[in-house]
């Protein structure tokens, strides 16, 4: 450790200004900062710096991924074999499925942060971090299958697009990981939707709809039992389908305090309501199917754990959380449900309440004013 | 008497070719005005549309500055919006029934947007702006300039998106020739979707402002 540190002071002079590597001086600060904590000291107001500084917690959100990671790799590897009826030990079915997720994740982050290091470079900032979380995010949310130009294609989209056109992380209005499948969704339904691409080189023969897949067409008489969902042996994408295995994550985040649990309780929340909201209605096959069956199947509990809480795109006030988290879960299972085009509607969900987060957050501090505001003139 | 006789301008004056060149880059109406982004999100699916949308908007802006012109000092100002819309519905039913008569198929793919002219706030825009005030050659030159700028854009928009949306340029199979779909390409659905033309403008936009820092505005 002491080694490193005497061999990053020592080659620092050469990209400060006036040094011979000036312009990638950005480049070196952000794996300066990626090994070390900084040594940055205020001067004035405040003086005490808390360690944990952005790349920090952005590691914390990635190891709260791993198990889903962990888990969808071993389920692409199962779902494959699943659906050629073969059985084979647990490695080779592991193995399968990490040479399958191994490409993305290399690809979403060597073309991510490739446009991240480009653009702090042309601007002179500093190289954000956000990309980080988001680089894992993405192979999480696409089909093992996916092509990985395709892949390519909607990371740069979403990353200049979606984030770099705003002026980079913590500015986006749209959560750059769900930029890019919603991109993929448009602009290449073929391989992002329909019950071919949920399972890696699947048999012909093997019917690998997903359970939303299954659910919108009414073919009830084979649905997954909801024990399977929740476990996550259904074909899905690479790490949505375990629903343990995002809750393990989501111990971790809240248990570091990085995701709100006003987010993620509230989102939940609103999928169950708008399930019983459905229930009472009851007017197909669909609407009638427990509540709870909404929370554990699709991407709903991955979205409402990863994607909602993203401390960028949410609703930053305490009241706020509350509508913006009730407000998805009610939306995604409402677009689930009524839309016959979508049979997920987490993305879109999410997506849309992305765009109002800032509205509800001006209501709900105009509301706090105004209350205020009151108060002073029943006194005077 | 010899004061009487004026220097007469001549016809391609620096200050007339201005009202040509100006709007097709520092005030084009699409990019920098923002004007007319309806029709430009509607009609770029496809080469040919754009290119016949572009033509009628031409022709339209172009005879709408000059009557306006010619008629601009007989408008009464409190009525000169009712007039001006009379003379650009003329002419674009007009647009519309040629259309019709020689290039059906592309008159149907416009659908309504031949007829949408009429509201398109390019036309408006210069006629208030510049034909109210100005003689009918410089307010010609005016309306050709500003319709060649909505142009280019259109088929710019249009280019992009017919090549990456439906893989051909003017109807010609360009990514199918190349072989590209043997290799696994696949046509980009997205572009053919109209929230992909609003992002095309706003890429032509930020190229021209990252190359054209005056357009930057300060806030």
């Amino acid at each position: 450790m002491k080694a490193l540190r005497n061999y990053i002071d020592k080659i620092k002079p050469q990209f400060q200004k006036g040094g011979k590597f000036e312009k990638l001086e950005s480049t070196f600060g952000a794996f300066e900062t990626f090994l070390f904590v900084p040594d940055k000291v205020t001067f004035k107001g405040s003086h005490i710096r808390d360690a944990m500084d952005m790349k920090r917690m952005m590691i914390v959100v990635v190891v709260a991924l791993i198990p889903a990671l962990l888990f969808g790799m071993w389920n692409v590897g199962f779902q494959h074999y699943l659906s050629h009826g073969e059985s084979v030990g647990f490695w080779d079915i592991f193995l399968f499925g990490f040479l399958k997720v191994l490409p993305i994740i290399i690809v979403s982050y060597v073309v991510g942060l490739g446009i991240e290091f480009a653009f702090a470079q042309i601007r002179g900032h500093e190289v954000n971090e956000g990309y980080l979380v988001t680089g894992m995010l993405i192979p999480l949310i696409v089909p093992p299958d996916i092509p990985l130009w395709m892949l390519t294609i909607a990371i740069v989209f979403a990353v200049v697009i979606g984030k770099e056109v705003f002026g980079g992380t913590g500015m986006n209005i749209l959560n750059p990981a769900l930029t890019a499948r919603a991109f993929l969704f448009f602009a290449y339904p073929q391989d992002m939707s329909g019950d071919k691409v949920w399972i890696a080189d699947k048999a012909d023969a093997f019917s690998g709809a997903t359970p939303l897949g299954d659910a919108l067409v009414g073919n009830f008489e084979n649905f997954q039992s909801a024990s399977n969902m929740f476990y996550g042996l259904i074909p899905g994408s690479v790490g949505e389908t375990s629903t343990i295995a995002i809750l393990i994550g989501a111990v971790i985040l809240l248990f570091t305090g990085i995701a709100s649990w006003r987010v993620m309780l509230s989102v939940f929340v609103g999928g169950y309501l708008m399930g019983l909201i459905f229930n009472w209605a009851g007017a197909n096959e669909y609407m009638n199917i427990p509540p709870y069956y909404h929370l554990i199947m699709g991407g709903f509990a991955f979205g409402a754990v990863f994607m909602a809480t993203d401390p960028v795109t949410a609703a930053q006030t305490k009241k706020g959380m509350y509508i913006y988290g009730i407000l998805i879960g009610m939306m995604a299972v409402l677009i689930r449900v009524v839309n016959p085009a979508y049979p997920e509607g987490m993305m879109l969900a999410i997506l849309l309440m992305n765009v109002f987060a800032p509205l509800i957050d001006h209501y709900v501090i105009e509301a706090n004013i105004k209350r205020r505001l009151k108060r002073i003139k029943v006194k005077a | 008497m010899s004061e009487e006789v004026k220097q007469r301008e001549p016809l391609f004056s620096p200050k007339n070719k201005k009202l040509i060149f100006n709007p097709l880059s520092r005030e084009n109406p699409i990019t920098v005005q923002v004007l007319g982004i309806c029709s430009a999100l509607a009609v770029t699916a496809k080469l040919e549309p754009a290119f016949v949308m572009s033509l009628s908007v031409l022709v339209v802006l172009t005879a709408a500055n000059v009557i306006i012109s010619l008629l601009r000092n007989t408008i009464p100002t409190r009525i000169r919006i009712i007039v001006q819309l009379v003379i650009i519905a003329s002419l674009v039913i007009l647009v519309d029934q040629v259309l019709k008569a020689f290039a059906y198929d592309v008159s149907k793919q416009l659908s309504v947007f031949v007829g949408l002219i009429i509201t398109n706030c390019i036309i408006m825009g210069r006629l208030e702006a510049f034909a109210m005030g100005n003689k009918p050659w410089p307010a010609f030159l005016d309306g050709i300039g500003n319709a060649l700028g909505y142009g280019w854009i259109l088929l710019t928009v249009a280019f992009f998106r017919e090549l990456l949306g439906s893989g051909t340029i003017w109807n010609y199979p360009v990514m199918e020739n190349l072989g590209l779909y043997e290799f696994g390409y696949k046509n980009n659905g997205f572009m053919i979707l109209p929230p992909m033309a609003l992002i095309v403008v706003g890429i032509i936009i930020w190229i021209q402002r990252s190359r054209d820092k005056e357009l930057v505005e300060e806030n």
